[in-house]
């Protein structure tokens, strides 16, 4: 039996190292995995209170969670071929237009 | 017994992540993330939620990832290169801020919530010999109280299939 | 019954918008009947009135006539209304008629002029800002009047605007009136702070409870301060000023506004205060004191300046100081009867000034006439009446009035004043006299023949139909003139005084005006009539007709006799000469300690002091600033992707602290 606060430390530990990818990393793509890894990480936090609150709702909004992720890595995906497209690098620093 | 594997499966969880973080390949760092998926069905496991384990599996690892490495494939996307001009506020103010937030957040859960003390998870039998987080029991909550929900995402699934169809289409 | 004076002064308004709204389109005819019908009708409906006020019962006087609330604020309100007794029925007649007759005039004198219906316009606005003051009901409506005349003789003076000189006296003209009317403000102020309204029979019956003042107090304040916005508008030391610098105008103007009506305004409001100046014994010496040697001032620089009108600007203001002079001793009646006179006597010299100017187009200069008689008779004789009136050659109308005051000042003790008063009243002779000779005598010393009009005022269409020499104006001209003189002949003869048996009517008529709110023991000295004072009345007049036989002889000798003599005995006064020929160099004084100063701080502590550094820098500085700040907002705008994730993560950690520091408190 592991206590509650294991699995929240864990999440917490999870989170952080996507919230550095997604700030350290230059590749678009291993960006967005980093995100993917936030929310998983979060998906733990919900599952291990359900787990102690002993309520399902805590699964069904896991299951939210994954539908949205899922399609926000489609799209995200597709937004990310059209800039390969266009700017020909999937280096996040080149694509700075908007730069004064 | 539960201890162990959670220890084992959360180290595994944490040296995956790490990994993704250190490799400069992206096609490296979405291998481990797949690790990572997997190691967190595995800990859903052992916190009952079957359903959830299964979905993260088929979904995430199973078509997610999937997607992703497809898109690195397509791309061709190679090593990182090194530019000259980083954007110094990302890494200045990110890793601090970072550290500062994972240490508050382990401080706080720690000491504060009282929640070293609660134990969750080993073998939890809710009514007859289905588990906790048996699929029937989630499909009830799933489909009475939230099916509103339920069906909005649906529709989100059919914009974002819309959406990627049409952004991704090459130009003619 | 109501009278309905409000057409009186609306006649002439609604003549100035017409002209002035649709005048440009009008062919003369139309501007000239429009102009002098409205101003015939408002004289003639003026005439009705004074034959209905002639029938009304004595406690119906003052006839006063309220129609509507102009303004209420707190306790204090005013009205639109209309007070019609003696005083203002006189004024009333003046106004109308002797404008009346200018109007008539103007139409020959600015034939050739641009602007024809701009001019008859501005002179109906004046028109109806005059009628306003002097038939107004409360002080807040005479101030109107007041300033509307300012402003109507600020149009005229600069009249020909695009000339320098005129359209320097005008803004000349308004400020120094302004600087007078901040005094006359400052009066109504403490009117309404001690009496609450400043409705002419209110204040009056309040005033009337106040003892006679022994020391300065509030009547005197009142007093003295409504004096000094008098000398702005009548041209007395020290705001005289303007009236020479506002001979740049029309000679219609300096007749109508700078002569008749509008530099009486300052009479007029001193007689209508009576009730306050009578208890005010301070203030009513310093009326005195000031129309005494204004009187003299003037007319000393009148002796020795070459051009004719301002010879005349400098002789109204002395007359005027005589006016001031006659109701300083509080002989007030005395002061009225010397301004009807002085309407008539004062019109008609600076209309046939005009008509001389006319004549030799455009021509000013005294040392350029002479001779004048021949080619112009019928100006010559209306002048000739004129400057025997004023230098108060016995029956003419001056005669008489001039030699009130003097009594009257006499009587009531200022010994000195009138003896100020004689001597001026030489000197007045002297220098019409000279005038008259210059002239009218000797040899013609200007141009005879010639095709280019010169001259000071910009009579320039005049050069057009070739400078014909000297000749006489168009009748249009000329019958004013010939109904002034007769006026001037026998305008003096209402106030025929009893000493040469006549019956004083003139006197007698303004009586209550001047008595009804006069303190108990009677400041107002009555006194004609008792034996030992006639003869010293006599006596007097005998003395002042001596001094104008003495200026007059004066003037003949040297003008006409030995005309050499003039100029040997300029360059024998030498420095005296040249500073009495310059005004005694006031102008230059004012400029130096007043107007200098005045722009000096103006430039270097508001402009660039205040405006420039404070208002400019607050203003410039905070867009700096705004500037400074956006710059540094800017920053963050990077275009750089991952700066934008580090604000974000930066962002949301200080959130998350913030709810786990509250939560776990």
């Amino acid at each position: 039996m592991v206590p509650l606060s294991y699995y929240l430390v864990l999440s917490a530990i999870l989170f952080a190292c996507g919230v550095v990818g997604f700030l350290i990393k230059r590749n678009i793509i291993t960006i967005f995995m980093s995100i993917e890894l936030m929310l998983n990480a979060v998906n733990l936090t919900f599952v291990a209170f359900a787990a102690e609150l002993r309520a399902l709702s805590g699964h069904v909004f896991v299951f939210f969670v994954m539908v949205v992720a899922a399609a926000e890595a489609a799209v995200g995906l597709a937004i990310i071929i059209s800039v390969f497209r266009t700017r020909e690098t999937l280096n996040v620093d080149r694509v700075n237009l908007l730069k004064l | 017994m539960h201890l162990v594997l959670f220890l084992i499966f959360g180290a595994l969880c944490v040296g995956a992540a790490i990994n993704l973080l250190v490799q400069k390949h992206p096609i490296n760092s979405a291998l481990s993330l797949i690790v990572v998926m997997g190691s967190l069905a595995l800990l859903y496991l052992l916190l009952g939620a079957e359903f959830v384990a299964a979905v993260q599996v088929i979904v995430y690892a199973g078509a997610v990832m999937v997607l992703f490495v497809f898109v690195i494939m397509l791309l061709n996307a190679g090593e990182e290169e090194v530019l000259p001009h980083t954007s110094r506020v990302a890494v200045t103010l990110g890793i601090p801020g970072l550290i500062v937030g994972l240490a508050i957040g382990v401080w706080v859960i720690a000491h504060y919530a009282g929640l070293d003390r609660v134990n969750i998870g080993g073998p939890t039998v809710s009514n007859g010999t289905e588990s906790f987080g048996a699929p029937s029991f989630v499909a009830r909550l799933l489909f009475r109280d939230f099916l509103l929900p339920f069906e909005v995402t649906s529709i989100l699934i059919l914009v974002a299939i819309l959406g990627a169809v049409v952004l991704a289409r090459r130009e003619e | 019954m109501s009278l309905h004076l409000w057409i009186i002064p609306l006649l002439p308004l609604a003549g100035a918008a017409i002209n002035g709204l649709l005048g440009k389109r009008f062919p003369k005819a139309v501007v000239d009947a429009i102009a002098l019908g409205s101003t015939a009708a408002a004289f003639l409906y003026a005439l009705w009135v004074a034959v209905q006020f002639f029938r009304l019962p004595a406690d119906q006087i003052p006839h006063i006539e309220r129609y509507a609330t102009w303004m209420t604020a707190g306790t204090f309100s005013a009205e639109y209304g209309i007070y019609l007794d003696q005083l203002s029925l006189v004024m009333l007649l003046i106004v109308t008629g002797v404008g009346f007759l200018i109007h008539v005039y103007s139409v020959g004198y600015m034939e050739h002029e641009g602007g024809y219906y701009r001019f008859f316009a501005y002179l109906n606005i004046f028109m109806f800002f005059m009628l306003t003051l002097v038939l107004a009901n409360n002080y807040l409506l005479m101030f109107v009047g007041w300033e509307g005349v300012g402003l109507a003789s600020y149009l005229l003076i600069g009249f020909w605007f695009l000339k320098d000189s005129a359209a320097n006296a005008g803004k000349k003209a308004f400020i120094t009136n302004r600087v007078g009317d901040f005094g006359f403000l400052i009066a109504l102020f403490l009117l309404i702070k001690h009496f609450g309204t400043l409705q002419y029979d209110t204040v009056f019956k309040a005033v009337s409870a106040y003892p006679v003042e022994t020391s300065a107090g509030l009547l005197t304040a009142i007093g003295l301060l409504m004096l000094f916005g008098a000398t702005g508008k009548s041209a007395q030391i020290p705001l005289y000023v303007w009236l020479p610098d506002a001979m740049e105008g029309p000679t219609p103007v300096s007749a109508l506004i700078h002569a008749a009506t509008m530099v009486t305004a300052g009479v007029y409001m001193v007689a209508r205060s009576n009730a306050v100046f009578d208890r005010a014994p301070i203030a009513l010496m310093a009326v005195a004191v000031i129309g005494t040697l204004t009187a003299i001032f003037a007319a000393s620089i009148g002796i020795l300046q070459t051009d004719i009108k301002k010879v005349l600007a400098y002789s109204t203001i002395s007359q005027l100081g005589y006016m001031f002079m006659g109701c300083g001793v509080a002989a007030y009646g005395a002061g009225i009867f010397h301004l009807m006179t002085h309407a008539f006597f004062k019109a008609l010299l600076f209309l046939s000034a005009g008509a001389i100017i006319h004549g030799l187009g455009g021509e000013q200069d005294m040392r350029h006439m002479g001779g004048l008689r021949k080619y112009m008779p019928k100006a010559f004789w209306c002048m000739t009446i004129a400057t025997f009136t004023i230098a108060g050659f016995p029956l003419l109308a001056a005669f008489f009035s001039k030699d009130e005051i003097l009594w009257k000042t006499w009587a009531s003790g200022n010994h000195i004043l009138w003896l100020i008063g004689v001597v001026a009243a030489g000197m007045t002779s002297f220098y019409m006299f000279r005038l008259w000779f210059l002239t009218f005598f000797g040899e013609y010393r200007g141009e005879l023949a010639t095709d280019a009009g010169h001259g000071h005022d910009s009579h320039d269409a005049h050069g057009e139909h070739g400078h014909a020499g000297p000749h006489e104006s168009p009748m249009i001209m000329i019958v004013p003139l010939m109904i002034l003189a007769l006026l001037c002949i026998v305008g003096g003869w209402v106030g025929w005084p009893r000493v040469l048996a006549g019956s004083d009517l003139f006197d007698h008529f303004l009586d209550p005006v001047f008595t009804t709110y006069a303190p108990a023991p009677a400041a107002t000295e009555a006194v004609s009539g008792h034996e030992e004072e006639r003869g010293t009345e006599i006596a007097l007049m005998f003395i002042s007709v001596a001094a104008a036989t003495i200026g007059g002889l004066g003037a003949w000798y040297l003008y006409y006799k030995r005309t050499d003599l003039p100029a040997r005995m300029a360059a024998a006064a030498g420095g005296l000469y040249t500073f009495v020929l310059d005004k005694y160099k006031v102008d230059e004084f004012y400029g130096a300690a007043i107007i200098q100063p005045i722009i000096l701080i103006s430039t270097n502590v508001l402009w660039k002091g205040v405006d420039t550094a404070v208002i400019d820098g607050a203003v410039n500085e905070s867009a700096a600033g705004a500037q400074d700040i956006s710059d540094g907002l800017r920053q963050m705008q990077s275009g750089n992707i991952r700066s934008y994730a580090g604000w974000v993560a930066f962002g949301a950690a200080v959130v998350i602290a913030f709810m786990v520091w509250r939560g776990v408190r």
